[in-house]
């Protein structure tokens, strides 16, 4: 086992993980939890060597089975990859803790099941995050979505109807990739995205070109549901099982921004992007100030923690597809900032709303009353994600929030600034309404024998539950701090050149 | 009109795709029953499979065989070849089209338990109750 070929390891080890967890799961289920977590762990820290070596060294191609590029598939693990390996396996071990808690009274003697898809789409994810290859791409694209189908659909009641609703969506939004990367086919006669780009710098301008893009880049939109095309998001996320939500919310819709930086970047070009359609960009970049404006004000009318949250992602997809349209490097910055702060973001929320269901038993808004005494570790961390997520500074969102207001101001695009004002007011709104639900209202007046005080047990979430939503918290504040060195240590390494 | 008619038959196969793929995406949008939205995705897909292959077919072209010592003494002559790289990708696609259909038909197995229906209107009725 050389070192080298340690990225195909990060890659290797949740796939061979899942058919490992599922075969010794049958036999006993204590298997499960020491073999996803010790796989997933293994991941993480190989996922921080390869960032520091691509740090040190450079982006790193990897060809598999010794077939030269661009006729074999090629891994390209260059920073912002490594960035989002790093991410992927950071985030999906935490939310294990708590999933492997969640999971085992939700669907008691199917755990190993369940963590078999989990640990496939934990596989799938990263592989998007290695893929030099376009095709290659969609297959990958696949299989997170097929497994993201199967665990939404082990929730309970309306679950399967969401999960249903979704395989169609993102049926469609695949088979639109998949048509576009064969119009690229017949232009280029090649598959490998070094190499399109490459053929694409000498070609002219053609009406299938063009139409390339639109197919591919609305086939991401849809699987990341930005606004107009997000309807299959709100209940897919919201009946999952809280052990899937709380990996799936975070990572899903992070990792397809980063796909659609990719397919823009390493395929096509800024000048073919920003240049030659600049009508399209600043449309896009209305499009995306309108789909913050319209998630956010639909974010309000929701009266269940985890659906609000859900349409709070919708949200935030729009600030990070802005972002990256905005076409300058303060906007760039900002939207892959964004995608590592909303991934913890995110992660922070879920985490907290899973740990409520798992006391409360329901995420209705009137169960949350009186949390602030009956779950106050919670709530303090439930408190730093809102806090992050409405951007008050130090926490980590009010950082990446910052450099894509810069970036819109730099841009004179003005709607979309006006956009992020008002929905940080609206998280601001939500948020609010909340603390002042669950430190305020406590919810006993019924109870008359004890006139509220010393009456409410504290009834925290398990340790397993509780850790990781507090590292998460930690860690949205860590990197609040730490912003500085993260944006001119590693995102200006990231950010493609042309700006 | 002659000039319409002439290119519609000369690429006669994307034209099919088109039309394909229009009706899987009408049945995925218009039909009420989840069933048929399926088989209107699975159309969808056919339809794309069709254009892939479609690209890789060539005019008097053979199945890409060729004689290893003929090849490398000779070369490929490319125009007697079809494109075999479009049909392995299709390979590829319909596996995970298959995995697709087999995923959505469990999921709708216990949509069916979950409502006794397979009717979207029945089930927002039911839900709605």
């Amino acid at each position: 086992m050389t070192t080298s070929n340690l990225h195909l390891y990060i890659l290797a080890a949740p796939l061979l993980g899942a058919f490992a967890v599922n075969l010794l799961g049958r036999l006993s289920r204590r298997w499960v939890a020491p073999l996803t977590l010790g796989v997933l762990g293994y991941a993480t820290i190989a996922a921080l060597v390869v960032l520091a070596r691509v740090l040190r060294d450079g982006t790193i191609s990897y060809t598999i089975g010794n077939w030269r590029p661009p006729f074999g598939i090629e891994l390209v693990i260059d920073p912002l990859g490594a960035l989002m390996l790093l991410l992927i396996s950071a985030v999906a071990l935490t939310a294990t803790f708590s999933s492997l808690t969640s999971i085992e009274r939700e669907l008691p003697g199917r755990e190993h099941l369940f963590f078999t898809m989990y640990l496939l789409l934990i596989a799938g994810l990263t592989g998007l995050a290695l893929t030099g290859d376009a095709f290659n791409l969609y297959v990958l694209l696949e299989i997170t979505s097929i497994t993201t189908y199967g665990l939404i659909a082990m929730g309970r009641g309306r679950a399967p109807l969401a999960s249903f609703n979704y395989i169609i969506m993102g049926s469609i939004g695949a088979c639109f990739y998949l048509l576009g990367v064969g119009y690229l086919y017949l232009l280029t006669g090649s598959l490998n995205m070094a190499d399109i780009a490459n053929i694409l710098h000498g070609l002219q301008e053609t009406a299938a070109l063009a139409t390339a893009f639109a197919f591919i880049m609305v086939g991401l939109w849809v699987k990341m549901a930005f606004f107009p095309l997000h309807s299959w998001l709100p209940n897919a996320y919201s009946l999952a099982p809280s052990g899937a939500s709380v990996m799936i919310a975070p990572l899903m819709t992070k990792v397809t921004v980063f796909l659609m930086i990719r397919v823009m970047f390493s395929i096509f070009s800024p000048e073919y992007e920003f240049i030659q359609h600049a009508g399209v960009q600043s449309l896009i970049v209305w499009v995306a100030a309108l789909a913050i404006v319209c998630a956010s004000a639909l974010a309000l009318a929701q009266r269940d923690l985890k659906r609000m949250l859900t349409y709070i992602i919708v949200a935030e997809v729009g600030y990070m597809v802005g972002g990256v349209w905005l076409a300058n490097s303060q906007g760039m910055t900002g939207a892959i900032l964004h995608i590592v702060n909303d991934a913890l973001m995110t992660l922070c929320l879920f985490l907290a709303a899973a740990a409520i269901a798992y006391r409360t038993g329901s995420l209705g808004f009137d169960s949350l009353q009186g949390l602030y005494r009956r779950m106050p570790i919670t709530m303090a961390a439930f408190t730093i994600g809102a806090f992050s997520m409405i951007g008050v500074p130090p926490t980590a969102g009010f950082f990446s929030k910052w450099y894509l207001i810069l970036g819109g101001i730099e841009a004179n695009q003005w709607g979309y600034v006006a956009a992020l004002l008002f929905s940080s007011l609206v998280n601001a709104v939500l948020f609010f309404r909340i603390i002042e639900i669950a430190y305020f209202r406590t919810g006993e007046v019924g109870h008359g024998h004890d006139h509220g005080h010393a009456a409410v047990r504290v009834e925290e979430a398990p340790l397993m539950m509780l850790a990781p939503l507090v590292l998460a918290a930690l860690a949205l504040i860590a990197v609040g701090f730490g912003s500085g060195p993260l944006v001119s240590g590693v995102i200006r390494l990231a950010v493609p050149g042309g700006f | 009109m002659q000039g319409i008619i002439a290119e519609i038959v000369a690429k006669y196969n994307y034209w099919i795709y088109v039309v394909l793929m229009m009706i899987g995406f009408y049945a995925m949008i218009g039909k009420r029953n989840l069933v048929k939205k399926l088989i209107g995705l699975n159309i969808f897909q056919t339809a794309i499979i069709l254009f892939y292959v479609s690209t890789g077919v060539k005019r008097g072209g053979g199945i890409p065989i060729v004689d290893k010592h003929a090849a490398l003494t000779h070369g490929i002559d490319p125009a007697t070849v079809v494109n075999p790289l479009p049909h392995v990708l299709m390979l590829t696609a319909i596996v995970v089209g298959v995995s697709v259909t087999g995923v959505a038909l469990a999921v709708l197995l216990r949509v069916y338990r979950e409502y006794g229906t397979l009717e979207e209107d029945e089930i927002l009725e039911k839900i709605g109750k």
